[in-house]
């Protein structure tokens, strides 16, 4: 164990530029100063954009292209790692510094096993024979509480789930005896209940090696779990540093605040139903079965949903959870007919449409319209934010000219947008932006009812709970009804009245949202609620879950 | 960072390399000449003006003369006329035909795409030149059959290109919102989709009229292309072939016509103005 009162790193007004393809300059670090203790478990938090990743990359002495150091020094075991040069910071990679990826599955090369994979580091470096190299590998992988640790290095990267290879990228960097393990966001892609097994795995693994760690994220729960200390970034700068305890308590800067607020939102508060008139609910589905593949016997090859059943009423909103692969999505696309379900009714205001969207009334789509997760996808790059507004205005309700520009405008003042954003092309807009122009063009068609397939779950925590403010507003003003798509609880309870609980394209439970984690019966439903990270830094050392329901229900 | 100058493609948000702006500049030459030939030529050009053939560079014949003694200089930029008008006449509706057709079976799918598909595959499956030649030699050579030949020939392979990347697009969360809205196949098509594989199209036309040069070209030394007394820059180098084994210009001379282009075409689709990003410069 090194002297535990010199710092293991030391990061001295560190600063990164880059050149844009307009030859500008532009610093994307600003004068960044912190120091990491051995053993020590620091994160950095902070939206997209806050830098945080360049900072974590820097530490290996590693810009990505078109980025420098321009400025600062950064100082690992005493050596200054902004000096080097390239082929003494590749002595340095794997033996020193490591880092585990955000997407192990994009990191793993598909066409290689598992195991030659773990052990490159070892031979790159010449530090052990082979047969040792595959035996330390195979004492990480019990350490990480991967199953079969004795052959599951035979397999190739298809051949384990998502969360078994967040692991192995863990095994790989942790080979070479690092002193200082970088983990980008390692569990932002995971389900909740995966990502508990994962954050346990890798505490327990640094704990005991004693190594130092740095953990990238913009979780501030799940940071809460593993880092002994939190550095919150905005803009390439420090907002505020200090322990994670009192962080969580006596948070100081107005962004951590933000942050703090984003995770537990205010509880959704249901809308009292004035003047109860006996109308049918808005949407109600009956039966539904729906799947993909080929067709024998009138029934895909692949069924997805099995009979689900539920009905949404008039401003009121139904929250839809389950992992990935719950076949929630699914859902969403058999109710709107993208994908037309193979049995079972869909019926808008108790009037039963068309499987095929094809075959729906103009009206009907009108009426309900689905907004999708990634902005990116969903917004055609190739045109104006203005003309993507504009086509649904013409469309259903044949504006043109000058009635049809005020109207986009005043849609981008419904999602509080600038008026001279529709001007710009989707790229030029951020995540958040896009979400809010994405939304406008559902509301352009004057909809009853809004489907929303995961629309906050690629944004950063901040970002996503402005959405959701955004969409009670937008909720009071038009009386919309949403149906809620998502696989984080804590949004659904933000929003929603009711909850349907799905797994296995089953809807295992129908519960009240306010109630939700005392009412829930089913085994499932039960650890989901559980798996939800909590700002108790305790949490995960408390949390008590059986080991034989997760397997049962986690399929690993 | 220094204003852009006007009219420089930095003012209007593009970044355009050197490579790029050379090709393009004598693609465009060559497309002038194509236009105004007949004005600058020196001398007619059927006319036999030189009583020695094959005759080497001089003041008064800058590109020598041909086996007939006519001015190389005047052949060739006449020539430019039918070589170039000839293949952009065939790759444009080579490509216009095969990226509607492309897009259209990409939106459709089912039943459509698959007939459309392997009924183009199969005519891919011929060799170009042989085709050429059957046909030429079946109805006869003139510009018409020559330019609806050279479409026919590569018109599959547009479709194919256009139909991979409108498949693609085809499957982006925005066209099924579109198709959620209820639009129907003209819309995604001229709205949704054909903005977004525009680039693609636009450097394989490129690359196609290229390709349709060559043929033609290959066609017109066969001697089954443009016919006599006019010439394109294939049959040049087929009248003058024998002109190799005196060393004279009047074979070098159109081989390099018909290489300045095609080079200058590719150096051109292949550093083709990409967008500025960064806006906020």
């Amino acid at each position: 164990m090194p002297d535990a009162s010199q710092p293991l790193v030391t990061v001295h007004d560190l600063h990164i530029g880059a050149v844009t393809d307009a030859g500008r300059q532009v610093e994307i670090i600003k004068g960044v100063s912190f120091d990491i203790r051995p053993g020590e478990f620091v994160a950095l938090i902070g939206e997209s954009g806050s830098g945080k990743t360049t900072i974590a990359l820097s530490l290996m002495g590693y810009c990505r292209p078109g980025c420098s150091i321009t400025g600062g020094t950064v100082t690992l075991d005493g050596r200054d790692v902004t000096a080097m040069t390239e082929a003494a910071r590749a002595e340095l990679r794997g033996t020193e510094v490591s880092y585990v990826p955000q997407s192990a599955a994009a990191a793993f090369n598909p066409s290689k096993r598992i195991m030659d994979q773990v052990v490159e580091i070892t031979g790159i470096h010449r530090l052990m024979p082979r047969a040792e190299a595959e035996a330390k590998a195979v004492s990480l992988f019990r350490a990480l509480a991967l199953p079969q640790p004795e052959t599951i290095g035979r397999r190739y990267p298809h051949q384990v789930s998502g969360g078994q290879l967040q692991r192995l990228a863990a095994a790989m960097a942790l080979i070479g005896d690092p002193k200082l393990v970088i983990f980008d966001e390692p569990t932002t892609a995971l389900d909740v209940t995966t990502q508990i097994e994962v954050l346990r795995a890798f505490k327990a693994v640094v704990q005991k090696g004693g190594v130092s760690g740095v953990y990238v994220s913009h979780d501030l729960a799940v940071v809460a779990q593993i880092a002994d200390r939190i550095i919150v970034l905005k803009g390439g700068e420090i907002q505020e540093e200090n322990t994670t305890p009192k962080i969580l308590t006596e948070a100081r800067h107005p962004y951590t605040k933000a942050l703090l607020a984003a995770v537990d939102p205010v509880p959704h508060q249901p809308r009292s139903i004035a003047g109860l008139q006996p109308r049918p609910p808005i949407l109600e589905a009956i039966g539904l079965h729906a799947g993909y593949g080929t067709f024998q016997n009138a029934e895909p090859a692949i069924k997805v949903l099995k009979n689900v059943n539920f009905r949404l009423e008039r401003g009121r909103n139904l929250g839809v959870i389950g992992e990935s692969g719950s076949g929630k999505s699914t859902l969403a696309r058999a109710v709107s007919g993208i994908l037309p379900p193979y049995r079972g009714a869909v019926l808008l205001d108790g009037h039963e449409l068309d499987g095929d969207l094809k075959e729906r009334r103009k009206e009907d789509l009108r009426r309900m319209q689905i907004v999708f997760q990634l902005a990116d996808t969903a917004l055609n790059p190739a045109q104006t934010v203005g003309s993507i507004l504009a086509r649904p205005l013409k469309f259903y309700h044949g504006l043109r000219g000058a009635a049809r520009d005020a109207r986009v405008d005043a849609l981008l003042d419904m999602v509080h947008l600038p008026a001279a954003l529709k001007y710009r092309l989707p790229r030029e807009l951020s995540g958040g932006q896009k979400q809010r122009v994405n939304l406008a063009r559902a509301l352009a068609a004057e909809p009853e009812l809004i489907l929303c397939d995961e629309i906050t779950s690629a944004l950063d925590t901040v970002v996503a709970a402005a959405i959701l403010k955004l969409l009670e507003e937008l909720q009071s003003e038009l009386n919309l009804s949403y149906m809620f798509i998502s696989h984080d609880l804590s949004t659904v309870e933000a929003i929603c009245d009711d909850v349907l609980v799905m797994y296995r394209g089953e809807v295992v439970e129908e519960l009240p949202a306010a109630r939700m984690s005392a009412e829930a019966a089913h085994p499932y439903s039960k650890l989901l609620i559980s798996s939800v990270p909590q700002l108790d830094p305790g949490w995960l050392d408390s949390l008590d879950q059986d080991p034989e329901l997760l397997a049962a229900f986690s399929r690993r | 960072m220094p204003k852009p100058m006007f009219l420089s493609p930095a003012r209007h948000g593009f970044r355009f390399n050197w490579a790029g702006r050379i090709g393009l500049a004598i693609v465009l030459l060559w497309g002038v000449i194509a236009l105004v030939g007949p004005l600058i030529t020196p001398y007619p050009v059927g006319e036999i003006v030189d009583w020695d053939y094959f005759g080497p560079m001089s003041q008064k014949f800058l590109l020598g003369t041909d086996y007939l003694g006519r001015d190389m200089l005047s052949r060739i930029l006449m020539g430019a006329r039918y070589t170039v008008g000839i293949s952009l006449a065939a790759v444009t509706i080579a490509c216009s035909v095969g990226v509607v057709l492309g897009m259209i079976a990409a939106v459709l799918g089912g039943i459509f795409d698959m007939g459309l598909s392997r009924l183009l595959d199969a005519i891919n499956g011929i060799p170009g030149l042989l085709f050429g030649l059957v046909v030429v030699a079946a109805v006869g050579s003139s510009l018409t059959v020559l330019i609806l030949t050279l479409a026919a020939i590569y018109m599959p392979g547009a479709y194919r290109f256009a139909r991979s990347l409108a498949v693609n697009v085809n499957t982006m969360d925005f066209v099924t919102v579109a198709r959620a809205r209820g639009e129907r196949t003209p819309y995604l098509i001229a709205r949704e989709i054909f903005p977004n594989i525009l680039g693609p199209v636009l450097a394989d036309l490129g690359v196609r009229f290229v390709f349709i040069v060559l043929v033609l070209s290959g066609l017109s030394f066969l001697g089954l292309g443009v016919q006599p007394p006019n010439a394109d820059w294939g049959a040049l180098v087929r009248e003058n072939i024998g002109a190799l084994s005196f060393g004279a210009p009047a074979v070098v001379f159109p081989s390099l016509a018909i290489a300045s282009l095609t080079i200058s075409m590719n150096l051109f689709i292949d550093n083709m103005p990409t967008r500025i990003r960064d806006r906020s410069a």
